[in-house]
């Protein structure tokens, strides 16, 4: 490798780093915060059995997993000022993000909850207890002991899936390196440069996730 | 102090309680036999409101209530002087043996936390486990399982305790640990209405026995009366079936 194209990587590694850290980062964070929100809500009117909530959250879960979500940021972006409804980048990619992602985590946490054998819902009722309070205590610990694995491999796939929001104009990482490929033409370099960071960022996710395993497992049930 | 008056339920076609009265006193231990699938368990789980009767009236400490109009706040409200122990224990996984006694009474009846963990290591010495009160329910035997159950049903003192086969879950030799605790709850005065294949808990420790069969009750009787003196001929048949399967 050419001592100038090694060069242009170290000076752009920090460059590419930095809307990594401002960018893609808070993106995945709040995106995925709002995402488990949207997912334990719309899991817990299902198995409520809240008619008219029910068949909503099966609707939004139906139109979300069954469209692209780059087809889902061009309409939020690009379609939605059309009718009015004009967003920054930023905020209209934490919202199809958020939207996207909490569709998928709907479904990992209702079968968490599901998962949470019926019997001690009624032993919660015997000794007294409301739907909320062993919701709140008993079932929902353990779904989210159950779900943790999965919902980890989904926050992973975010972090990645944010690139995409360089398609709707987000100065993340991946628009970053575009922008200084397009001046450099050090295409293979910077893609791969890029690629690292990604792959680093989620082993980090990775390692967290299975330190969160350990520490659940050493809390005492399986 | 209970009684139910022709509680009814059917799932689909199928009528699994076609008008079943039972009467229970203060300090009863009603064990209820019967072949499998004659409805033993639906009838408990409509009593305390599990499963959703048909029909019925329940009279519960003086008061008046209709399986088909009660509402929510009545049934919490019997609830909470009821408990229940289950076949499968349905102990809380997320929770210590201690913390699943102490759920009800802080949780459910806003007790300190103190006084509430006070009565639970009590309940929890008196089925004989106060030396597994932070153990969670997958580090027991299922005869510690079902007796830590025990321990949450007695800790909120409840006027009656029902049981749906508690030792049938249970490998032989685990079931003697936890009859000899309900022998000593009986002993204690708990009402209790107990279903049970265990003829010998029937015969030695039960107050009365009911017979059911296809939904019906067929015998009704003080227990000593039900052995020695059975009037149905069905009932003297199946105690001759359980005779035989004990000698075999
Ligand atoms: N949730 C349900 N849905 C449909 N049918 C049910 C349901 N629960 C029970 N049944 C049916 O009702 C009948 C009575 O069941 P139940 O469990 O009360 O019998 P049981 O006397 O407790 O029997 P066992 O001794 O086997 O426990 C059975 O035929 C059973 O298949
Ligand atoms: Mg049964």
């Amino acid at each position: 490798m050419s001592e100038k194209v090694l060069n242009l990587l170290m000076d752009s590694f920090t460059k590419i780093l930095i809307p990594g850290i401002k960018v893609t980062i808070p993106l995945t964070v709040i995106s995925f915060s709002l995402a488990m929100v949207i997912a334990v809500l719309t899991a817990m009117v299902q198995y409520a059995n809240i008619q008219g909530l029910k068949q909503l959250a099966r609707f939004y879960i139906w139109i979300i997993r069954g469209t692209p979500v780059l087809v889902q940021l061009y309409i939020v972006f690009y379609g939605l000022p059309s009718v009015g409804i004009m967003l920054d980048p930023f905020p209209a990619a934490v919202a199809v993000f958020s939207i996207n992602e909490g569709a998928y985590c709907a479904e990992t946490m209702r079968a968490a909850i599901e998962s949470v054998p019926v019997g001690q819902l009624e032993a919660g009722y015997c000794v007294g207890m409301s739907w909320w309070q062993i919701m709140r205590r008993i079932v929902l610990p353990q779904a989210f002991r159950t779900a943790f694995p999965p919902l980890s491999n989904s926050a992973i796939a975010l972090v990645k899936d944010t690139s995409l929001a360089a398609n709707i104009t987000v100065a993340e990482m991946f628009m970053t390196t575009q922008r200084i490929a397009a001046r450099t033409y050090e295409f293979l370099p910077l893609y791969c440069e890029v690629a690292l960071i990604y792959l680093i960022f989620s082993t980090v996710l990775t390692k967290l996730q299975r330190a969160g395993e350990k520490r659940l497992n050493a809390h005492g049930f399986n | 102090m209970l009684e139910v008056k022709n509680i009814k339920k059917s799932f689909g076609d199928l009528q699994v309680l076609k008008g079943v009265d039972v009467r229970v006193e203060k300090g009863d231990v009603v064990a209820v036999l019967g072949p499998s699938g004659s409805g033993k368990t639906t009838l408990l789980r409509c009593m305390n409101f599990l499963e959703k009767a048909d029909e019925g009236i329940l009279n519960f400490d003086g008061e008046e209530y209709d399986f088909r109009t009660i509402g929510r706040k009545d049934i919490a409200k019997i609830r909470k002087k009821t408990a229940f122990v289950f076949q499968n224990y349905n102990l809380f996984r997320n929770k210590t043996a201690l913390e699943n006694v102490t759920e009800g009474l802080i949780v459910a009846r806003k007790m300190p936390k103190a006084k509430a963990k006070e009565i639970a290591m009590a309940a929890l010495e008196k089925v004989g486990l106060s030396d597994r009160s932070s153990h969670y329910p997958h580090e027991l035997s299922g005869g510690q399982q079902q007796r830590v159950a025990i321990a949450r049903a007695i800790a909120t003192n409840p006027e009656i305790i029902y049981f749906d086969e508690p030792t049938s879950a249970l490998d032989p030799e685990l079931i003697g640990e936890v009859l000899s605790v309900m022998r000593q709850l009986a002993n204690e005065g708990m009402t209790m209405m107990v279903v049970t294949h265990e003829i010998n808990f029937a015969k030695n420790v039960s107050s009365r026995v009911i017979f059911m069969e296809d939904g019906e009750i067929l015998e009704n009787a003080p227990s000593k009366e039900f052995f020695e003196n059975p009037k149905e001929e069905r009932t003297k048949a199946f105690i001759k079936s359980i005779a035989e399967q004990h000698t075999i």
